[in-house]
């Protein structure tokens, strides 16, 4: 995974695609949170209060 | 590296290919093993039977490669979504997850779904319209050559022009998305009511029932050629873009009212509606073949991508780009980017000689074969009635008798073909001479519209007999007349579609409308069997030519093992089934209902 986001930025860099860094950013955590729902060990960390 | 497989899949057509010190030594579409149409999902069956051809286990591979590369079709992807935004949100959110769930991260997918790859085997990744052109060029008979690459869209480029030299190939240039010929042509087979990456053959085969009545409107208002091969598309007709229908409501104004839909009776104006679109494609192609050869300074010009399956604009190119040569990858669509991903990672580091004027392509016959043995295992199970015929004599003697009385064909010999053209391997079989052999295959056997042509396997030797084509067309990807003095005025009274009824010249079977067939030329060298099967009929009948149309039903992938067809056998109306040295026939076998594996369902 973590290969993919160096050669995704390395691309945006080379590309001069900026602007697409914040879509990337917002996509990653999406990534990340469905990752982290999905995980039953991280659910008391995502929902406190239940 | 020696032992390269190359993979394409996740869009459609999912396919593998195996090649071993330059040798193409196995290729195959995983919709042939799945048994749906198009598969798209990761071509697992195909790469285990590439290996098990080549001998090989997972391990032993030195280098994976994928047919594009994700991250830039992934950015033009986000790209487009922002460009048009928020109108392709749904369409973006429906794509999301199939993106984050591993089309991005494939080196992740490849690795989970080929457990045990060596730590030494490299992930390569060429991109789209590499992948083509080297499709098209390294298995090709040239030693230099033009190459034009078309399709719907790769990673950014639609349409390529290139160049290729011994090992060397190199993209000159590109059209890139959303202005596409693929993508306009498969608005114009949405619009017309057939499904989009498998329903453009029927597109092409409808266009000689009409005239090219918008042509016109199609040049002023969708597309604008230009004198150098490049067009640009109007976009406000288009609603690709945003990841919904092809076509857009603008589109359905401009062509005077909704889209066909999928069962509705097919109009004079979705005849003339394919036969303009049809030829402003050909001018397109024209367009772009000349700018290849006055870019490359060769006559010789290779052709791969999903538009050059268009076997009549490929015929038209023939005849009239002045061409010296021209060769078409077989399996032109996206299943033969898993060859050209393969082919390109070995010739960056191998020179490439070409003898003599053979392709490499093995006539295309890459796929599984099955022994005598295995067949008669399969028909003892599903308790086929067969007889066992002692050997290929007594197999073509039979076969030949009974295609020259009439009878409708399964032939199933030898290795399975690569690319969307059964080539006389998996194939249906008929006589051309029969005035009623179109409507009885088309009805009885396929199942599918009745206004769709059947192609001639002819012996090469005797093409210019028939057709007026004197070059090979191993591939069934050349469109030619049939030559004028075979011609019959037809004298029916059918108008419309029913025209495909009327006798039009001695091989009424093979003849279109617009008196054209889709070639297929044999040789022995390339299918030994077919063509003394094609020579046992001529020694019979006197013509060297029979109708091969693929072993399948509509809506169905093309039959792969016994079992296949055997299953497809009985449930159409064919006479007789050769697989292997068995014959199989229908008059004999109890009437029984065997369950298909897919649907009747358009396509």
């Amino acid at each position: 995974m973590w290969q993919l986001l160096r050669e995704l930025m390395t691309f945006l860099r080379q590309e001069k695609k900026w602007w697409l860094v914040p879509l990337v950013i917002v996509l990653v955590l999406l990534a990340l949170l469905v990752l982290f729902s999905a995980n039953p060990a991280l659910a008391p960390f995502m929902y406190p209060f239940i | 590296m020696r032992n390269i497989l190359g993979i394409s899949a996740f869009y459609h057509d999912s396919a593998a290919a195996l090649v071993q010190s330059g040798d193409i030594v196995a290729a195959a579409q995983e919709e042939r093993f799945t048994r749906r149409k198009n598969e798209e999902g990761f071509p697992t069956q195909a790469i285990e039977y590439c290996l098990r051809e080549g001998g090989l286990s997972v391990g032993d591979l030195d280098a994976v490669v994928f047919y594009d590369k994700p991250i830039l079709k992934f950015s033009r992807m986000l790209e487009t979504y922002l460009a048009v935004a928020p109108r392709g949100l749904k369409g973006f959110v429906r794509a999301l997850p199939g993106w984050l769930a591993g089309k991005l991260n494939l080196r992740g997918t490849i690795q989970d779904e080929l457990p045990g790859l060596s730590s030494q085997c490299q992930l390569l990744f060429t991109q789209h319209h590499e992948a083509h052109a080297a499709s098209a060029f390294f298995p090709s008979p040239f030693a230099d050559a033009a190459i034009v690459t078309v399709d719907g869209v790769g990673e950014y480029a639609s349409t390529t022009v290139g160049r290729g030299r011994g090992n060397e190939l190199e993209l000159l240039q590109e059209l890139r998305f959303p202005h596409s010929l693929g993508l306009l042509y498969s608005a114009f087979t949405a619009y017309s009511g057939f499904r989009v990456n498998s329903g453009e053959y029927k597109l092409m085969g409808l266009a000689p029932y009409g005239e090219p009545k918008f042509a016109d409107l199609i040049r002023q208002e969708l597309l604008d050629l230009k004198p150098d091969g490049s067009f640009w598309l109007n976009l406000e007709y288009f609603d690709f873009l945003f990841g919904e229908r092809m076509a857009g409501s603008r589109f359905h104004e401009l062509f005077g009212g909704p889209p066909r839909a999928p069962e509705d009776p097919v109009t004079p104006r979705h005849c003339d509606l394919a036969r303009s679109i049809q030829v402003v494609t050909e001018e397109a192609m024209l367009g772009l073949v000349r700018q290849a050869v006055t870019l490359t300074g060769s006559k010789n010009v290779c052709l791969a991508g999903g538009v050059a399956l268009n076997c009549v604009a490929n015929g038209r190119l023939w005849r009239e780009a002045g061409l010296e040569g021209l060769w078409i990858q077989p399996a032109a669509g996206d299943a033969g980017g898993a060859l050209g991903a393969a082919l390109a990672a070995w010739y960056r580091q191998n020179p490439r000689v070409v003898q003599g004027s053979q392709d490499a392509m093995r006539g295309a016959l890459l796929g599984p074969s099955y022994s005598n043995a295995e067949v008669e295992v399969v028909l003892q199970r599903e308790g086929a009635i067969y007889e066992r015929l002692p050997d290929d004599e007594a197999l073509l003697h039979r076969a030949a008798e009974l295609l020259a009385a009439g009878n409708v064909v399964g032939w199933v010999q030898g290795r399975m073909e690569f690319g969307p053209r059964a080539l006389g391997c998996r194939s249906i079989l008929g006589d051309p001479r029969s005035t009623a052999m179109q409507s009885v295959m088309n009805l009885k056997v396929k199942f599918r519209e009745s206004f769709r042509p059947f192609a001639p396997a002819v012996l090469r030797e005797r093409v210019a007999e028939y057709f007026e084509l004197e070059t090979d067309s191993p591939y069934m990807l050349l469109v030619a007349p049939v030559r004028t003095d075979l011609r019959r005025v037809p004298t029916g009274a059918e108008a419309g579609l029913d025209r495909v009824k009327q006798v039009r010249s001695t091989l009424p079977a093979v003849t279109h409308v617009d008196y054209s067939a889709r070639v297929q030329t044999v040789t022995a060298e390339q299918n030994p069997l077919f063509y003394r099967l094609i020579t046992r009929f001529a020694e019979l009948t006197g013509y060297g030519v029979l109708v091969n149309t693929s072993f399948n039903v509509r809506g169905e992938p093309i039959v792969c093992s016994p079992e296949d067809a055997w299953r497809c056998f009985m449930n159409t109306e064919m006479d007789q089934l050769f697989v292997g040295h068995f014959l199989i026939e229908r008059r004999r076998q109890t009437r029984k209902a065997v369950e298909r594996t897919v649907p009747l369902t358009p396509d």
